[in-house]
């Protein structure tokens, strides 16, 4: 740096900490920059502010069932995906049946968490390029999701509502009428939201060609979810791994196609979401016609949960992506080991690769674009 | 001159032009800000203030003032302590000073100089200096990319305002605010409309949408609010400041925005001059229609910013270099052919 020094000015670059207080790194991330002016020359994530100790967690409760609030509290964007893949896991290694009524409920809740997740994904990233009013609309929609959950688990953030096999209680009557009718008012919003963010010049401007990933680098990292199809890589779970019951459903994998600059730059992962949303809406409408009226909302399951020696790799789609969890069992009651995969994570890590050369407003962008969540990046 | 000093009509004056704009402004901004949340409020589908003062939470700027006034005055350890505090009265002077050139009504205008136009440039081009004073000063490395974006934008940006205010001044052959509103009065513009600048010329019609556009990067507005823009920089140059500092720059930006839209104002649509004719003229009314044309434009700067999301700094500036500037000088040009053709 020192031979920069001509002339008695000192123009060497600058190291400056982004966060974990800044507006916009979503939550307590902390992004170092080394910049020169407002270009970025360098970038690394430091993450470990919100770490709770999941995995030790799972492994001194004594109990599988006790570790279900526990995985809510990873991605609490997005509850309701996470004990989804947890409960799916703890099924498949007790090879317990789950009821008709069950599977379907939580696939309808699933995709509404879906939803309400990326309303809150999309929105903070209109946000975070200053367009402060759509942020708002989306949280109205959000918020009617949330009254729906409230109004059958009790809580509008961390549910603790599916159990192993099962519901923790039973559905309220006017269920399946709540979500239609969110359904049909939700469906002209996304129309509203088009116009008045995702095709508005200025969003465009700020988002095309921004922080591209190409297939091959995504692929490499590992990446999944809305990111990995921002790419162009037709790869959802739900389709190529089904679990649940997923594979009765007639939907589409929406994938990124460059239509506004370079295919995988901002503007797709962020499009992506918002055609998800839609594809969302179908799943639940199909689902509402196969649910069935009457039912049990719980098998009956051993009273201890004592599963046989072995391992097990469950991965679900959760709205951030492959939502994987390793278990690993002997015949006690407490789990050998719980390892969450998670999705933000693995995205956190391409930061460096794909924001060299923005500047700090892309940064912002970049971010944004890729929807991390803070809690299930440091678990 | 020292008789000039001392005497008692010359004080008076001097306090008189003093305190009307001062009022005017303090007045304003209060309202400003409370209309701004309202704006906002209403735009996103929720009430704004409601509490304070029962009606529709009209004392909400003034609960915030005291609030501000009460507030700890922290200086950074390593700022340089007398520009961090100069920077935002230096900033509110600035845009204060400005308004001596405005005329408020047929009857009162602060200073009758006859390069009023010239004067309020000049000005407000100290506010630049101000903004990156503050941003420097601080000692932070936001505060600093913050002062910088907002130099290299006020700088840029001056260019394209002061052609589009030359279209203007060329059109009416004066530099006078006063005068360029007086020659705007009377409704006989094809037989109905006010004689205001704006239907005079087609271009400059042309000339005030570009004007509107360079007023809305000088006065840090969406979609141009690069430098205080929260989400990237923090709170760019203000970010140290708290308290009555604080206040005094954000006082100094709404006192901006209704200069800049009071200018417009004067400039293309008649200033003072009722929109009726002789109906409802004189000072009292031509100060309430003067008022109500700069507010308007102040709402509509509202309006934009709880619309659109913002620019990124390449791109401003090449809106501002490769787009205003080219286009407001060609139009010149044109208004200046169409002067002397018809």
């Amino acid at each position: 740096m020192m031979e920069l020094v001509k002339n008695g000015v000192d123009n060497h670059e600058m190291v400056i900490n982004m966060g974990p207080q800044h507006p916009s790194t979503h939550g307590v991330l902390r992004l170092e920059l080394v910049l020169d002016g407002e270009l970025i020359k360098q970038v690394r994530p430091n993450i470990g502010y919100l770490h709770r100790c999941f995995e030790k967690h799972a492994e001194v409760l004594q109990d599988y069932a006790k570790v279900i609030p526990y995985t809510d509290r990873m991605d609490y964007v997005s509850a309701i995906n996470q004990e989804h893949g947890y409960v799916i896991a703890i099924e498949r290694l007790l090879e317990l049946e789950v009821p008709e009524r069950v599977e379907y409920a939580r696939v309808i809740m699933a995709e509404l968490q879906r939803i309400a997740s990326h309303l809150l994904g999309i929105g903070a990233f209109g946000l975070d390029l200053g367009a402060f009013s759509p942020f708002l609309y989306l949280f109205t929609e959000r918020e009617k999701v949330l009254d729906i959950f409230e109004k059958n688990t009790g809580a509008r953030l961390l549910y603790n509502y599916f159990a192993v096999a099962g519901l923790m209680r039973p559905l309220r009557d006017d269920f399946k009428g709540d979500v239609a009718a969110f359904v049909k008012s939700f469906r002209p919003k996304i129309k509203e939201l088009d116009d008045l963010l995702s095709y508005n010049s200025i969003f465009v401007k700020r988002t095309a060609n921004i922080g591209v990933l190409p297939a091959q680098v995504a692929i490499n990292y590992g990446a999944s979810g809305p990111v990995l199809r921002g790419s162009g890589v037709a790869w959802d779970l739900r389709k190529n791994d089904p679990y649940s019951i997923y594979d009765r459903f007639d939907f589409d994998i929406p994938i990124g196609r460059g239509e506004m600059g370079t295919l995988g730059d901002c503007w797709d992962r962020y499009i992506i979401r918002v055609r998800e949303m839609e594809q969302s809406l179908l799943i639940i409408e199909q689902a509402l016609e196969g649910m069935p009226d009457e039912g049990d909302v719980m098998a009956s399951i051993p009273k201890r949960i004592r599963p046989k020696d072995g391992e097990l790799y469950v991965r679900t789609e959760s709205p951030r992506g492959e939502l994987g969890y390793f278990i690993s069992s002997d015949k006690t009651a407490a789990p050998f080991r719980i390892k969450a995969r998670a999705p933000s994570f693995v995205h956190l890590s391409m930061l460096p690769a794909i924001s060299k050369g923005a500047l700090i407003a892309d940064m912002v962008a970049i971010v944004g674009s890729i929807d991390i969540v803070l809690g299930e990046v440091d678990r | 001159m020292s008789e000039l000093f001392t005497s008692m009509p010359f004080l008076a004056g001097l306090l008189m032009h003093a305190f009307v704009p001062l009022t005017i402004i303090l007045v304003y901004a209060l309202v400003a800000i409370w209309a701004e949340r309202k704006v906002a409020g209403f735009i996103q589908d929720r009430l704004g203030p409601m509490r304070v003062g029962g009606w529709h939470g009209w004392a909400q700027s003034i609960a915030d003032l005291l609030k501000l006034i009460q507030k700890e005055d922290i200086i950074p350890t390593d700022a340089s302590r007398f520009w961090f505090k100069f920077a935002p009265f230096m900033m509110f002077a600035a845009s204060y000073a400005a308004f001596a050139v405005i005329p408020f009504s047929s009857a009162y205008i602060g200073s009758m100089i006859d390069i009023g136009v010239f004067y309020l440039l000049a000005v407000t081009s100290v506010l630049t200096l101000s903004v990156i004073m503050g941003g420097w000063a601080s000692n932070n490395k936001w505060s600093m990319l913050g002062g910088m974006r907002s130099a290299a934008q006020m700088i840029s940006y001056e260019v394209p305002t002061i052609a589009t205010v030359l279209t203007v001044v060329m059109v009416a052959g004066s530099l006078n605010l006063m005068t360029i509103t007086e020659l705007q009065s009377g409704n006989d513009t094809l037989g109905f409309l006010p004689n205001w600048l704006i239907f005079q010329n087609p271009f400059l019609i042309t000339a005030f949408i570009m004007f509107f556009i360079s007023i809305l990067a000088e006065s840090h507005r969406v979609p141009f609010d690069l430098p205080e823009s929260e989400s990237e920089l923090v709170a760019g140059y203000q970010t140290e400041y708290s308290g009555m500092r604080w206040a005094m720059f954000m006082l100094a930006e709404y006192a901006d925005m209704l200069l800049l839209s009071l200018l417009g104002a004067v400039l293309f649509f008649g200033g003072w001059n009722s929109p009726f004719g002789e109906f409802m003229s004189g000072p009292a009314w031509g100060f309430f229609w003067f008022m109500l044309k700069g507010l308007t434009l102040v709402f509509v700067m509202m309006w934009i910013r709880w619309t659109l999301p913002r620019y990124r700094v390449d791109q401003l500036m090449h809106i501002c270099w490769h787009i205003l500037i080219p286009l407001s000088f060609v139009n010149l040009v044109l208004a200046a052919l169409w002067e002397m053709i018809f």
